[in-house]
């Protein structure tokens, strides 16, 4: 409407923010100034979080765990003796043994491998097919978009548990390796969507910014548009709902695993570890809770991880 | 910046009973985790019945923030009001408590904005909005206030005003909607409006109904009105008196015709030389160097020195007090006198 | 950088011809089965020469069609019908490689200095982009060279390549868009409201420099503004629109001292000026009510339902822009003439 609007409305939010003469005033021309990016900004805010460095903190030490579990545990998870079922703790095995008689701490953080694997590969499969998707519907729009978007739909429709079943049912391969890429691409397959409609949003926004009917007008052709223009600007939100998703993927895979139709033993996973938990549950319940908390830590990590990395990437919430 | 008693203000015997509105040393602060920006720095001005002021400046010169500490709407955090008075009739409106205060808001000093469209609910019909407030605040019946409702519609003249009551905002044009917001303003008869661009976001021929519809309206209901813009040509229109605003202070206030006629501060100067007019043909526009302070950093001395072609060594080391020129009017230079004689640059 | 200025090129003959364009957006409804039910005319059968060297001003109030008359001709929308050239070539039915071409000789400033400059790519990559896209506009390795040869044409530090847009305030990033408009140094640049978003003292700053490189690099300009002192500071022929329609064109004289169309008359009144001494002065035209919805455009001349001067006719007939008896430029009124006073403005 107005052509005046954007003064009046950078007038608030620059007085606000304290800025209104930029790097470039004459008196400071000569000063060198280090160049600011959006991420620059984002580290800055992010700095000051608690609730970044203690989420941050968390995932670095389960992903220690998922790489070196022997830097977290002397004991070795698949030793165990049935005369110590369900000991107190004693020796490295600061949580006591199970049923089986194993280390339930070691267990716990052999678990994390497995549970982590499944979670990131997951994440980054149901990435690269969120931002195909996305994309391709976002920027072409029309019927393309039209198809892919009830694509979406259907997929969205899907309970996610009932068809990890079925399919799952099929895989009776016993390989340990085999059944692990099976439920990522079960995951990724049924989990996609909600990031695919987060990035064709954030592509049509994009869109239809300025900057792109300037590439445009250069003469830009649809990869370059993409790939300079779009793709980066629309990233961002892709990524924050891919570390929230990690986390719901690795409590799916607790899910499967304890349904019985996930990972197997002897695979270790927090998921195996709580259904194997759950049903000496009265005798004693650290074999249940030690898992369950090390899965509930890690979850709410990556969500709160992604959360403030939301925050920090929206400029609006500054 | 030195902390001074309130400093005079052009052409103003203080009237007996004092001034209607009369903004005392203001400062204000933005403290956000980039630093602390002096958003406004000692602004003093004053407001006396039925006559106009125009507050003038660019961006984050610090117009509207000082509207809104007047009005009571400053966002708290990020700002602080660091000291200053804001006293209407004779009342410090800062000391108040918010309950007396919210009495002060609307039913004595109404405030108009750029923005109408996001200044009305989107979801309310517009004769619901205007009748609320009447209902609410004066405590009118529901066939009182849409009665009078449909008044203060005819009064902005919008047609038809009476079938017009259950429409919503986005049925409105531009202009109708900028007059429902009047409406609003005017609902609980106050007596200061303040109009914050109030016409910058439409067009030419818009611009000039609502500029007269505001005009009439303040002197057939004998408001006062504070007219803050960037626009040099509105403000010739319209307001009596002008005060120039830069780096959140007021560096040239006077009456509206000797300050276009001969500017006494190189800022006002520079601006008027900058605009290309309709009237004048073939005249190069002349420039202000440079750009405005960041207000984080704003720099000693003079805050306009950097950009100034009066500017000497005294303008970086002193910050200059308002020197009252010979017909009262004001200007924070130090070369009041010698910018205003200067008729060439 | 050097003038680009050919010997060969004559300045004043004509490089963009723009006949009857037409642009409709089709208003649809339905969800499933989209049938069209009407259309917003923004753009209206619009007709202009530019010649080369000169600003052609394009005004008129938001809605008129003037800034999508601007992406048509940027072939960022489809016209619905008409013929543009550019130096004789058809601007409007080009593709692929030709459009290209194209494209080196014609650019757009866009007006909103925060948005057209995308956030994530330094300033060396946005102005080095033509050149990623055109590799033939500079020679292998003198990209950065460029760049910052263009920083420097147009005032900002060289060595500032590698900042991010919001490092910059309006001003300067508006003359990085300018920048990034000459880089392939195109004949014609349009200009979509390029001030209209910046302070006051800034505008002048970039107004100049508008008129600098116009002097250095022998540019045509297309002026899109609704500011009409801006308009006429910088303008040597103007262009009024209204409703999608041009309703009167002429040199800047004649459409500022002898307007004959009601409109531009009107317009023109409206203009505050900045003197208090000329407040109250008789003159000042005020219309009533607003500009009609492009998508139920009044029938005959669009402009009747504003003009006092509107009789049966006008309802009837549709006013062809053409030379009048009471000027020779072209104005679309059944009752085109000057206006009795001596300053049109109305402001003696």
């Amino acid at each position: 409407m107005s052509d005046f609007e954007t003064v009046a409305a950078t007038e608030d939010q620059a007085a606000r923010r304290g800025v209104s003469g930029e790097p470039g005033t004459p008196d400071r021309v000569g000063v060198p100034q280090k160049p600011r990016s959006l991420a620059g900004d984002a580290w800055r805010d992010l700095r000051r979080k608690p609730v970044f460095w203690i989420s941050l903190v968390l995932v670095v030490l389960v992903a220690a765990m998922a790489a070196v579990p022997s830097l977290f545990t002397a004991n070795d998870p698949r030793d165990c003796v049935l005369s110590r079922q369900h000991a107190g703790a004693s020796g490295g095995a600061i949580f006591g043994y199970d049923f089986q008689g194993c280390d339930t701490y070691a267990r716990a953080v052999y678990g994390a491998r497995a549970s982590l694997l499944v979670g990131a590969l997951s994440a980054l499969l149901t990435g690269a097919i969120a931002l195909v998707v996305g994309m391709v519907a976002g920027y072409f729009g029309r019927w393309v978009d039209a198809v892919l978007s009830r694509v979406i739909d259907i997929v969205l429709g899907i309970p996610l548990l009932l068809a990890a079943i079925v399919l799952l049912k099929r895989v009776s391969t016993s390989s340990d390796t085999v059944r692990l890429f099976a439920v990522i691409f079960v995951l990724a397959v049924l989990g996609w969507t909600t990031a695919a409609r987060v990035v064709r949003s954030s592509v049509i926004t994009a869109k239809e910014q300025d900057y792109v009917a300037a590439a445009r007008m250069l003469g830009a052709g649809h990869g370059r548009i993409m790939w300079r223009h779009i793709l980066p600007n629309a990233l961002a939100p892709a990524i924050v709902v891919l570390t929230i998703a990690l986390g719901s993927f690795i409590a799916a895979e607790a899910t499967l695993s304890f349904l019985g139709i996930g990972l197997k033993a002897p695979t270790i996973s927090w998921g195996i570890e709580i259904d194997a938990g759950r049903v000496h549950m009265r005798e004693s319940a650290t074999p249940l809770v030690v898992p369950s908390a090390f899965l509930a830590l890690t979850v709410l990590a990556f969500i709160m991880l992604g959360d403030a990395i939301r925050d920090a990437f929206d400029p609006k919430l500054r | 910046m030195t902390e001074s008693a309130p400093r005079p203000t052009p052409a103003s015997p203080t009237p007996p009973g004092g001034h209607l509105l009369d903004v005392r040393d203001l400062h204000v602060e933005f403290r956000t985790g980039e630093g602390v920006a002096k958003v406004i720095n000692g602004v003093s001005y004053h407001l006396d019945p039925g006559e106009t002021l125009a507050v003038l400046g660019e961006s984050g010169s610090g117009k509207s923030v000082t509207a809104q500490a007047v009005m009571g709407i400053l966002d708290s955090p990020p700002a602080v009001i660091r000291s200053g008075q804001i006293r209407y009739r004779g009342r410090d409106l800062l000391t108040l408590p918010e309950e007396q205060r919210r009495q002060v808001r609307g039913k004595e000093i109404a405030m108009i904005f750029q923005d109408a469209l996001s200044a009305l609910n989107p979801v309310f019909p517009v004769g619901w909005q205007i009748s609320e407030t009447l209902r609410h605040r004066d405590g009118m019946s529901r066939a009182d206030a849409r009665r009078r409702t449909v008044e203060l519609m005819d009064l902005v003249r919008i047609p038809g005003a009476a079938g017009r009551l259950g429409d919503h905002p986005h049925q409105f044009s531009g202009g109708m909607r900028q007059r429902v917001m009047i409406a609003m303003a005017l609902a609980l008869d106050p007596k200061v409006l303040i109009a914050d661009e109030p016409t910058t976001a439409l067009d030419v021929t818009v611009q000039a109904q609502i500029m007269d519809l505001l005009a009439d309206l303040r002197r057939d209901l004998d408001m006062a009105m504070i007219l803050i813009t960037h626009d040099l040509g509105v403000v010739a229109g319209v307001a009596d008196r002008i005060a120039v605003m830069y780096a959140g202070r007021i560096v040239e206030h006077a009456d509206v015709r000797p300050l276009y006629r001969a500017p006494a501060h190189p800022y006002t100067k520079g601006l008027l030389a900058s605009i290309p007019r309709l009237d004048v043909r073939g005249r190069e526009l002349s420039t202000i160097r440079g750009l405005p302070p960041n207000l984080m950093r704003i720099p000693g001395g003079c805050p306009f020195h950097p950009r100034c072609p009066y500017a000497q060594q005294v303008c970086v080391d002193v910050v200059p007090d308002d020197l009252v020129l010979a017909d009262g009017r004001t200007s924070a230079c130090h070369f009041a006198q010698e910018v205003h004689d200067d008729r060439d640059r | 950088m050097t003038a680009t200025a050919d010997p060969a090129k004559v300045r004043g003959e004509t490089i963009l011809t723009v006949d009857d364009l037409v642009k409709h957006f089709p208003i649809t409804r339905g969800v499933l089965f989209r049938r069209q039910v009407g259309a917003v005319r923004a753009v209206d059968g619009v007709s202009f020469t530019l010649r080369r060297g000169e600003t052609l001003g394009i005004v008129g109030e938001s809605g008129c069609g003037k800034s999508t008359l601007a992406r048509v001709l940027m072939r960022l929308e489809t016209p619905t019908s008409g013929r543009a050239t550019l130096q004789g070539r058809d601007l409007l039915t080009a593709g692929g490689g030709e459009l290209r071409r194209l494209r080196r000789n014609m650019q757009m400033v866009m007006q909103d200095p925060y948005t057209s400059l995308n956030p994530r790519m330094t300033v060396g990559d946005i102005i080095g982009e033509p050149f990623d896209i055109h590799p033939d506009a500079a020679p292998k390795g003198s990209k950065r060279g460029r760049v910052q040869e263009l920083l420097d044409v147009v005032g900002l530090n060289p060595e500032h390549v590698n900042r991010y847009p919001h490092q910059f305030s309006g001003g300067q990033r508006q003359r990085i868009g300018i920048a990034r408009a000459l880089a392939l140094r195109p004949e014609v640049i349009v200009c979509d409201e390029p001030v209209s978003a910046l302070d006051v003292s800034i505008q002048a700053q970039v107004i100049n420099l508008l008129e600098q490189l116009q002097d250095e690099f022998g540019l045509s300009y297309v002026f899109i503004a609704h500011d009409l002192s801006v308009v006429r500071h910088i303008c040597d022929r103007v262009a009024v629109m209204y409703l999608g329609r041009i309703v009167e064109i002429g040199t800047e004289e004649e459409i500022y001292e002898r307007a004959t169309h009601p409109y531009t008359q009107a317009l023109l009144s409206a203009v505050p000026v900045p003197d208090p001494e000329a407040r109250g002065t008789a003159g000042i035209i005020r219309l009533t009510g607003d500009v009609p919805s492009p998508a139920d455009p009044p029938s005959g001349c669009h402009f009747r339902t504003r003009c006092w001067k509107a009789e049966d006719i006008c309802a009837r007939e549709d006013p062809p822009t053409v030379p009048r008896p009471a000027d020779p430029h072209p104005s679309a009124c059944h009752f085109a003439a000057l206006r009795a006073r001596s300053d049109p403005t109305g402001r003696g």
